[in-house]
């Protein structure tokens, strides 16, 4: 599958990175929102988006807004991944769009069900 | 910390004589595992010091703490996923349909550990039917252990343990904040009758059940316990009923009376006819 993590911290792209590639998956990278919306139009398409909440430029919030508002990525299916866990916060990356959430920290074993969980929806 | 061989013994001993749970030779660095922190919360020197312990003195409530130990296993919500793909796909649909006229539905849970698997039942159960509240809902849950029952109905999890199987959409609706962790709304612990129980001791009186959940409980057991829980799931399961139970468990060479249901992955079985007309 192939998948674009989005998030500003490098050592986290590169444990998302390290875990999916562990679980098969082919992996781009973007350091924030705007690089990712310009990652989608030069490498797409993505069948699966990470988005960090708190990400330069563009948001993740506004990313997930902006991608569910252009059809060409209705297929796409995103996941929040983010240290932001209150309930209000999730319910408000559902409502945008985003189909998945993973708060940190998180382990392999939890992102790989979550992938799974989206794959067979 | 490693254990000695006649400690390992012992405990293998307590173990099968009051859980009725086989430890095998060879599960040593386990029996380690597990006792490790009963060692440290008694301020004790070693493994060899608490089964010392226990061996002068056989009232000691330590005993059950190392039974509970021993035998408490892991669990997620939505563990395995396909069974639970199963009960929203293929057997609510069936047994709501069947049941609609009575609106009565009796669900049990026979190994609940911490709680997750029947609060994953019951999350699909309302998602499916959401007026259950008006349905004659008779779910109880059942775990060997009491800490495991208390913390089941506390429904109080850590985040690594709501982060872990649990679609986004259903923690925002049936969980709440609670400091750190998460607690399970009011609503969705109310569904569910909380109790500690012995599998291999002589079960209390239950009504007849829609569904069984019993997985990933019955590995532990040897084969006459096994034959022996299968012959009591026969006789509280409804003729049309359905049992659940783990990926690496079976009926086969067991008990003849039940045959996997043709539902993919899900380790689901049903009596089969002629089993069921004699029930």
């Amino acid at each position: 599958m192939k998948v674009l993590v989005i998030d500003d911290s490098r050592a986290m792209r590169m444990i998302l990175k390290t875990t999916l590639r562990e679980l098969g998956h082919e992996v781009s990278e973007a350091s924030n929102g705007q690089e990712g919306l310009d990652v989608l139009k030069s490498s797409g398409p993505f069948a699966l988006a990470l988005v960090d909440w708190n990400i330069p430029l563009v948001n993740g919030y506004e990313f997930v807004c902006k991608v569910r508002a252009d059809p060409a990525y209705a297929a796409m299916k995103m996941v929040m991944v983010t240290t932001e866990v209150e309930t209000s916060q999730v319910a408000k990356a559902l409502g945008a769009g985003a189909n998945e959430y993973v708060m940190k920290p998180f382990t392999k074993d939890i992102l790989r069900d979550k992938i799974e969980m989206l794959a067979a929806a | 910390m490693t254990i000695a061989a006649d400690d390992f013994e012992y405990v293998r001993v307590l173990v099968r004589t009051k859980a009725g749970i086989v430890i095998e030779p060879g599960k040593e660095y386990m029996v380690d595992a597990r006792l490790g922190p009963i060692v440290r919360r008694e301020k004790l020197e070693s493994i060899a010091a608490l089964v010392a312990r226990l061996r002068t003195n056989i009232a000691d409530p330590l005993h059950r703490q190392v039974v509970e130990a021993m035998t408490t296993n892991e669990t997620s919500f939505f563990r395995d996923l396909h069974p639970f793909e199963a009960l929203r796909k293929t057997v609510l649909p069936a047994l709501c349909a069947k049941r609609a006229a009575g609106k009565s539905l009796s669900i049990w849970c026979g190994a609940s550990s911490t709680g997750q698997e029947p609060y994953t039942i019951a999350m699909t159960l309302r998602e499916f039917l959401p007026a259950i509240d008006e349905w004659s809902l008779s779910f109880i849950a059942t775990d060997l252990s009491s800490e495991m029952v208390a913390r089941s109905k506390a429904g109080a999890y850590n985040q690594i343990e709501v982060n872990r199987g649990l679609p986004a959409t259903l923690m925002v609706k049936y969980f709440e904040k609670q400091g750190l962790g998460w607690q399970i709304k009011e609503p969705l612990r109310r569904m569910i009758d909380f109790r500690e129980m012995n599998l291999t001791k002589p079960w209390p009186t239950f009504p007849k059940f829609d569904i069984v959940f019993m997985r990933n409980v019955l590995i532990y057991f040897d084969v006459d316990t096994k034959k022996e829980i299968f012959r009591r799931l026969r006789s509280v399961l409804k003729p049309d009923g359905y049992l659940f139970l783990g990926g690496a468990e079976t009926t086969m060479g067991l008990d003849d009376a039940f045959e996997r249901a043709p539902i993919e992955k899900s380790g689901c079985y049903v009596m089969k006819q002629a089993a069921a007309n004699a029930a």
